[in-house]
């Protein structure tokens, strides 16, 4: 008898004389099926992701501000930043042949401190959301799988959260903990969860009543099985679209906590940039060559999230309607 | 006297997959007081000859052919003139009454909007009109000061209807008018419709899926599957004898109770109407016909005359044979 | 009805309730001595102060007497002192600087409201055309941009003058200073300052309005009682206005009010980018000074501005729509 996954033309024998093929490649265990189907959807979404161009041009975009963070070195020599580096020129001059930005107020190239202030954006972007995404998705399945009181308890949180003004109270907690990126990171990811929170609540709760899942309790499931092999999985894509959005949102919120001088002052970032700009009268001195570049990168870079956010919600949430 | 009169009529809507052909050569003839009926499941077409009728089409779609109510040809009206034609000539019953009417706004405004704007009254003698259309449907005048969420489904659908009557048209279109109904209110509206119709000698022509529906109704009907008319006829005959076997599943899947002809099971026919934009060639029924032979599959047929005053779109229609009950 | 007023009002106080428990516990679970928090960084970090803001916290009573003490002093205006006006009540400092965030707020919320849904009708009844297009890009771009950096620009252009802008508007503040006009050239002498804040913040936030707005009216555009008014011989503006809009209109408000809340964020920044001396440009002078008292009654002042705006807009659409107002 031959296994069950060898099916098929290989219950007919081959006449003699003629190799019979080897059976195709066929997966033996759950999980490998389950991560074929995995990668196979990934590819479609990534075949119906090419077709629009409005998320093909954000990703460009990504792509292009990922490589100036990750090859800054390569683009901006760091010395660049220190005010006392002999590379520097002429204080707030207007942009040049060895300057392309112009200087700021230490003579420093503008250019390098964009180059050098993509990184910091960057990070906090990526890693206020991871944490913001992480305290979000636990909140969100605590609440819509156990239900009850906890839910009742979680969702009054939420709401709170959602209503309290986002900027008043991130600088109350800011001011206190100090100036640090940490202690940006922190802040912005655990004020910004209630979003994703909702999204997987609401996931959750479909998810909980789905027949494969009440199968997988009747067959014994613990709770950590089900949250992790059966909910998880399926609030994986909601909450993809809306954790690319995030990120953009981050951007902004630490741009405008450095702005407001919350950030760290030792940090190159274009939030302080800006902030150090106009501390110093740039604005009045009509300095725009200092003013323009920190905030059009800024700009773009949420452009170019938001935009692959909008293109990946499109494919990845059942739409009721086209907009 | 024609009050209605379709010749040829195709819609074709424009969508995102490419046009899609929605009623694919139509005509019909509705005379002074006469009801015709028009029966087919969903998606063969029906709802978009209503929209076709007062060019109530989304921008894009395109339409030929002729619409003559009246004499005066809607498809190349001004858009002056088909706003006045709007609902003075022929008005629309529309399905459901769900979310055709406003919900923010009176039943009794928007009963006199569409004779205020038809400038047949001011807003005042307007509102007393009102009362008297409600009236006439069986609805009493105090529920002018109504939202439409305070009533309930066969009392909307009695509003609209009052609203229909409104301008007094020579036309009305029954678009699925009891369909979204509870059984016992289906009939009252029906008879209402009824009476209606006798008492003002309206034309109409009444859309539904619900085949039994049309024999009371209607003295003359038609069966549309996908996008064309396969049968008419005068109704009584057409659901007794059909001519053309879709008619004939239509049919048998709308028993009457007690009647002998359903002592067996209701039979229903395998498969589905096909999408507007994959028609099969040839007679778009044969792969669903039981009594599809070879030149079906190539050969459209035409209406052919299959009786008295009646038409059926099957090839078995010329060879003489009419299907067996 | 009036049971879901009621329930709305109870949920508002339940809100503000934790934006006080919010606020206590703010200081009193940070690792530390939290009278040494409070005056970290200030001039005042000498063991007497210590020992009077221990005790003005009352730091050696049991907690829930601590939280009593506390509740009753929130609700009471009894702030404490701030730090940086020198002993001055918190309270009277910020009522001192409310009157100049209301006027330039309320101003700049209602021209954003107003522009806002006006762009947001006629992109949404227009859909796909140029101006509808030409408005969801302009609205995506001031999003992802910061609305400081738009009045920086804003003031660098305008105030400072740069290349063919005019320098006509001053450099910042809420009058001429040192100057001692009355009567209506004091008005027009504030509304001179007002001119380039109020634009921007209008700017900023418009496009959110705008975007709902459509959206809302796309929502009502599918809806079958606009095909029976069209069927009826309705021209098209009257179908707009008076069968899409009022039903449109509905959702809409309620967001507008909800997003009240996002404009007072953003005037924070743009006061302080203008030196418009509100409660914004306060909330940048507490951050600079470590003003720690007057910065958590700023945060409770703000979050009582936007839960009463969401009250109002609850409130709003109980008695606007016919469906509620019946239930």
């Amino acid at each position: 008898m031959r296994p069950p996954e060898a099916l098929g033309r290989y219950d007919v024998e081959a006449p003699p004389g003629v190799e019979p093929t080897p059976p195709p490649e066929v997966p033996r265990s759950p999980r490998a099926i389950a991560w074929t189907r995995r990668r196979m959807s990934a590819k479609r979404v990534w075949a119906t992701y090419r077709k629009n161009r409005l998320g093909m041009i954000g990703l460009g975009a990504l792509v292009f501000f990922i490589a100036v963070a990750v090859f800054a070195p390569l683009i901006a020599s760091k010395d660049g930043l220190d005010p006392t580096c002999t590379c520097t020129g002429v204080p707030l001059q207007p942009p040049s042949l060895h300057f392309p930005f112009g200087t700021d107020n230490f003579g420093r190239s503008v250019f390098t401190l964009t180059v050098w202030g993509s990184r910091p954006s960057l990070i906090v972007g990526l890693f206020a959301t991871l944490i913001s995404v992480a305290i979000g998705a636990v909140i969100g399945i605590f609440a819509g799988y156990f239900g009850g009181k906890s839910e009742a308890v979680l969702m009054r949180l939420t709401d709170w959260f959602l209503v309290i003004p986002f900027l008043p109270l991130a600088i109350v907690l800011a001011s206190i903990l100090g100036p640090s990126l940490f202690v940006i990171i922190v802040v912005i990811g655990v004020t910004s969860w209630p979003s994703t929170a909702r999204i997987v609540r609401a996931q959750s709760l479909t998810v909980k009543t789905r027949p494969y899942v009440e199968r997988a309790r009747a067959l014994g499931a613990g709770h950590w099985h089900l949250t992790s092999r059966h909910i998880l999985p399926n609030v994986g894509p909601l909450i993809f679209a809306n954790t690319v959005l995030l990120i953009a949102i981050a951007i902004l919120s630490e741009t405008t906590l450095s702005f407001l001088g919350l950030g760290d002052p030792l940090t190159t970032s274009w939030g302080t940039t800006l902030s150090a700009a106009f501390g110093s009268g740039a604005a009045s001195a009509g300095q725009w060559w200092w003013l323009l570049p920190p905030g059009l990168a800024i700009v773009f870079v949420v452009l170019a999230f938001t935009l692959c956010g909008f293109a990946l919600d499109e494919i990845l949430n059942p739409r009721l309607r086209e907009r | 006297m024609s009050v209605l009169s379709v010749r040829d009529l195709e819609v074709t809507y424009r969508t995102q997959a490419g046009p899609i052909p929605a009623v694919r050569g139509v005509s019909l003839d509705i005379a002074t007081g006469e009801v015709l009926g028009l029966a087919g499941e969903s998606g063969c077409g029906k709802s978009s000859i209503v929209n076709a009728i007062l060019r109530l089409v989304p921008p894009g779609t395109t339409v030929t052919g002729e619409v003559l109510l009246n004499g005066e040809n809607v498809l190349t009206m001004k858009p002056g003139r088909l706003r006045a034609v709007r609902w003075t000539q022929a008005s629309v019953v529309f399905q459901g009454a769900m979310h055709a009417l406003n919900p923010v706004q009176r039943i009794g405004d928007q009963l006199a909007e569409a004779i205020v704007i038809h400038g047949q009254s001011r807003q005042r003698e307007a509102l007393v009109r009102a009362g008297e259309l409600l009236d006439q449907v069986g609805l009493p005048p105090r529920r002018l000061r109504d939202y439409p969420h305070e009533l309930s489904g066969g009392q909307k659908q009695r509003v609209m209807i009052a609203m229909a009557l409104a301008c007094s048209p020579s036309l009305i279109i029954a678009d699925e008018p009891t369909t979204a109904l509870d059984v016992m209110v289906q009939a009252q509206v029906l008879s209402l419709l009824n009476e209606l119709q006798h008492e003002l000698g309206l034309a109409m022509l009444f859309i539904t899926h619900d085949l039994s529906v049309l024999v009371e109704i209607s003295g003359r009907l038609a069966i549309m599957y996908a996008g064309k008319i396969v049968e008419q006829g005068p109704s009584v005959s057409v659901f007794e004898k059909p001519a053309h076997p879709y008619t004939e599943a239509l049919a048998a899947a709308f028993p009457a109770i007690g009647d002998q002809r359903f002592r067996k099971a209701p039979s229903g026919l395998g498969g589905d109407p096909p999408q507007p934009d994959a028609v099969p060639t040839g007679c778009s029924f044969h792969p669903r016909c039981p009594y599809a032979f070879d030149a079906c599959a190539s050969t459209v047929p035409d209406l052919y005359a299959s009786g008295e005053g009646r038409r059926s779109a099957c090839l078995l229609v010329p060879k003489g044979e009419l299907i067996a009950r | 009805m009036r049971g879901y007023l009621i329930g709305k009002i109870a949920q508002a106080f339940l809100t503000l309730l934790f934006v006080l428990v919010f606020n206590f516990f703010l200081f009193r679970v940070m690792p530390g001595d939290p009278a040494a928090i409070l005056l970290r960084g200030s001039a005042a970090f000498n063991p007497e102060s210590l020992a009077a803001v221990r005790e003005d916290l009352g730091l050696d009573q049991p907690l829930p007497e601590q939280f009593v003490t506390y509740l009753g002093d929130a609700l009471t205006f009894n702030w404490g002192d701030s730090f940086f006006q020198s002993g001055q009540p918190v309270s009277e400092v910020i009522s001192g600087t409310i009157w100049p965030t209301i006027l330039l707020v309320g101003t700049a919320t209602l021209a954003s409201a107003a522009i806002g849904l006006l762009i947001g009708i006629y992109g949404g009844w227009k859909r796909g055309s140029r101006f509808d297009i030409g408005s969801l890009s302009f609205t995506l771009f001031v999003w992802a941009m910061p609305e400081f950096w738009f009045g920086i620009l804003v003031l660098m252009a305008f105030s400072g003058g740069v290349g063919p802008f005019p320098a006509i508007f001053p450099s910042g503040g809420y009058e001429t200073a040192a100057s001692d006009l009355t009567g209506l050239s004091h008005v027009v002498d504030v509304l001179n300052h007002m001119v380039l804040p109020f634009f921007v913040l209008t700017v900023a936030y418009l496009g959110e309005y705008a975007l709902i707005m459509r959206n809302s009216l796309l929502d009502v555009v599918g809806d079958d009682f606009i095909q029976t008014a069209r069927a009826k011989g309705v021209r098209e503006k009257q179908i707009l206005w008076r069968h899409a809009v009022p039903n449109a209109l509905l959702p809409t408000m309620t967001v507008v009010f909800l997003s009240i809340g996002f404009i007072f964020s953003g005037a924070i920044t743009i006061e302080y980018v203008f030196s418009w001396p509100g409660l914004g440009w306060l909330t940048v002078q507490a951050i600079e000074h470590k003003d720690y008292p007057l910065l958590q009654a700023l945060f409770l002042v703000f979050s009582v501005a936007v839960i009463v705006a969401n009250l109002i807009a609850d409130i709003l659409y109980t008695y606007l729509d016919p469906r509620v107002r019946a239930a």
